[in-house]
């Protein structure tokens, strides 16, 4: 199933957010989309998902989603999203109570959901026991556990530290692994970008349009050798110089605003 | 040979001190107060002795009974009352009004709540009517009441009823409000239906501002109920303390005014356990 942004173009009131944004996630691809401060990402993805209708153009999947999928287009938000007064297995269940599947398959869904980001002994605490890597994981075990085709991340690690990070971005690299789900990545950190993404959307200053798109030359299983280092390091250079001038405008445009 | 640097983080205190010839001393603590404790002893202690103080000046002729009573003279009076079994018959006739009036009040005040906090038009016009109606001290509707209602216990249940449901409705709107809208966003990104949002995330997440509207509400039904009963009723602890007033029987007013304070105290528990079971997750 692909996902494809039609000419999408949105504002706020009087304020132009995005401006003809086109591209296509195609089935099991991941793609960044990295841009200044402002430019319209978490905008662009709640487009593509569903949650905010655009002013101008449209989100539309080509293809059938897979045949277990209960859910194809599926959120991981960046602030996790959980329901405080749910465990973390009620959380994970929280999106399939409303589903056709009897009881014995929910539970057989969440188990596994909850041993594929590691919570099985975790599965009766609460999110305000949990770390914030550990708030994330349900939240990803929330998005798989309803087999999604495509996964729309907003900056999923912002809210961590560097070490969790680290290892959450392993998960997502095991997750992504066999192709079976595409993504859609939103971040501002360039090294997330060009270690997960198979193409990294550039979008430029407000109003965002698509200023490039660059291709990662490399199968994510490669990105984790030494040898790869120095040719990630190049490539996030390469991107950081797409837009290094125009975040300095929009920091500015920020603390002057 | 170990570097200059090495030797500098090694270097202890003491041997600074010995060196520059200063002495060393603490960093002075500068975090104390601002953390009140939740110590509850204090404050039973201190009600002992107040009671004590009370009973003593009574004791010692400090203070006229007649405009004071001594707190045994009051206790004398409840045990009197409950074993004439009057005390029964006031304070349930109270307890049916406010039962009566809170239970109705809270629910018409949920609903409107509710449809204020989801939906455009219903905040339109419910915050315009609240706002105009809310600020009007309910018990000076009771006369109009009365007049629409009769004299018997619908006007004094409709009174507690109006001052519960405005301050249920504003509770219940402003705990919709609150809700995290990143919440309400999950749950429509896997297209969970309306209602499931409405009982799974909005009523969940409204609830600690709801519970803190039953403990506003709770007061407002019992300064209701006593006002509403000393206006226009023959039993109730409203009438009975007007009525010891009246008669100049101090010791049973105050057994009147202990009894509503330890309603007031029960039904504050009754929130603190509700609470304790409803929002454990905080």
């Amino acid at each position: 199933m692909d996902l494809i942004a039609d000419h999408i173009s949105h504002r706020f009131g009087g304020l132009d957010v995005l401006d003809r944004v086109s591209f296509t996630v195609a089935s099991g691809e991941v793609v960044a989309i990295v841009g200044p401060s402002g430019c319209g990402k978490s905008t662009l993805l709640s487009i593509l998902g569903g949650l905010l209708r655009p002013s101008e153009g449209r989100a539309e999947l080509r293809g059938a989603p897979p045949d277990n999928s209960l859910n194809p287009l599926t959120f991981v938000f960046q602030d996790f999203a959980l329901l405080p007064w749910c465990t973390v297995e009620a959380n994970v269940a929280f999106p399939l109570v409303h589903t056709a599947l009897d009881a014995a398959a929910r539970q057989a869904v969440v188990d596994d959901a909850l041993r594929r980001t590691g919570l099985s002994d975790f599965r009766g605490a609460y999110p305000k026991q949990l770390s914030g890597g550990m708030r994330q994981r349900v939240g990803i075990a929330r998005a798989l556990a309803v087999r999604p085709a495509i996964l729309l991340m907003d900056e999923p690690l912002s809210a961590l530290d560097s070490q969790t990070r680290e290892l959450l971005m392993e998960d997502f690299v095991r997750l992504l692994a066999d192709g079976a789900m595409g993504a859609v990545y939103v971040t501002h950190n360039l090294e997330e970008a060009v270690r997960l993404a198979d193409r990294v959307v550039v979008l430029s200053r407000r109003p965002g349009r698509v200023r490039e798109v660059v291709s990662i030359p490399m199968t994510r299983a490669e990105r984790g050798g030494i040898d790869a280092r120095g040719k990630l390091l190049t490539l996030q250079n390469q991107l950081w110089s797409l837009i290094r001038e125009e975040a300095i405008d929009a920091e500015r445009e920020v603390q002057n605003a | 040979m170990p570097s200059v640097r090495f030797k500098m983080l090694e270097r202890a205190p003491s041997q600074d001190a010995q060196q520059d010839g200063s002495v060393a001393r603490p960093v002075a603590f500068r975090g104390a107060g601002f953390m009140p404790g939740g110590g509850r002893a204090s404050g039973w202690i201190a009600l002992a002795l107040a009671i004590a103080l009370w009973q003593l000046a009574g004791s010692a002729g400090w203070v006229n009974p007649l405009f004071l009573p001594a707190p045994s003279a009051i206790a004398v009076a409840i045990y009197k009352l409950a074993v004439s079994g009057a005390l029964w018959q006031h304070v349930s006739a109270s307890v049916v009004r406010i039962g009566s009036g809170w239970l109705i009040g809270t629910m018409a005040g949920v609903i409107v709540g509710f449809a204020i906090g989801l939906s455009t038009l219903a905040r339109g016009v419910g915050i315009t009517f609240i706002s105009a109606l809310f600020p009007i001290p309910k018990i000076a509707l009771l006369p109009l009441l009365i007049l629409w209602l009769g004299i018997g216990e619908e006007p004094k249940i409709a009174t507690i009823a109006l001052g519960v449901f405005f301050s249920t409705a504003i509770s219940v709107y402003s705990g919709v409000d609150a809700v995290p809208r990143n919440l309400i966003r999950m749950a429509q990104s896997f297209n969970v239906p309306f209602h499931a949002i409405v009982i799974r995330v909005i009523w969940p997440g409204a609830l600690p501002s709801i519970l803190a509207g039953f403990r506003i509400t709770a007061s407002v039904a019992l300064l209701l109920v006593v006002s509403a009963e000393m206006i226009g009723a023959q039993f109730g602890i409203g009438a009975f303390v007007l009525q010891a007033g009246n008669l100049m029987q101090t010791d049973q007013l105050l057994a009147g005014v202990v009894i509503l304070s330890l309603f007031g105290l029960a039904v504050g528990k009754a929130i603190n356990v509700l609470e304790a079971r409803l929002l454990h997750w905080r």
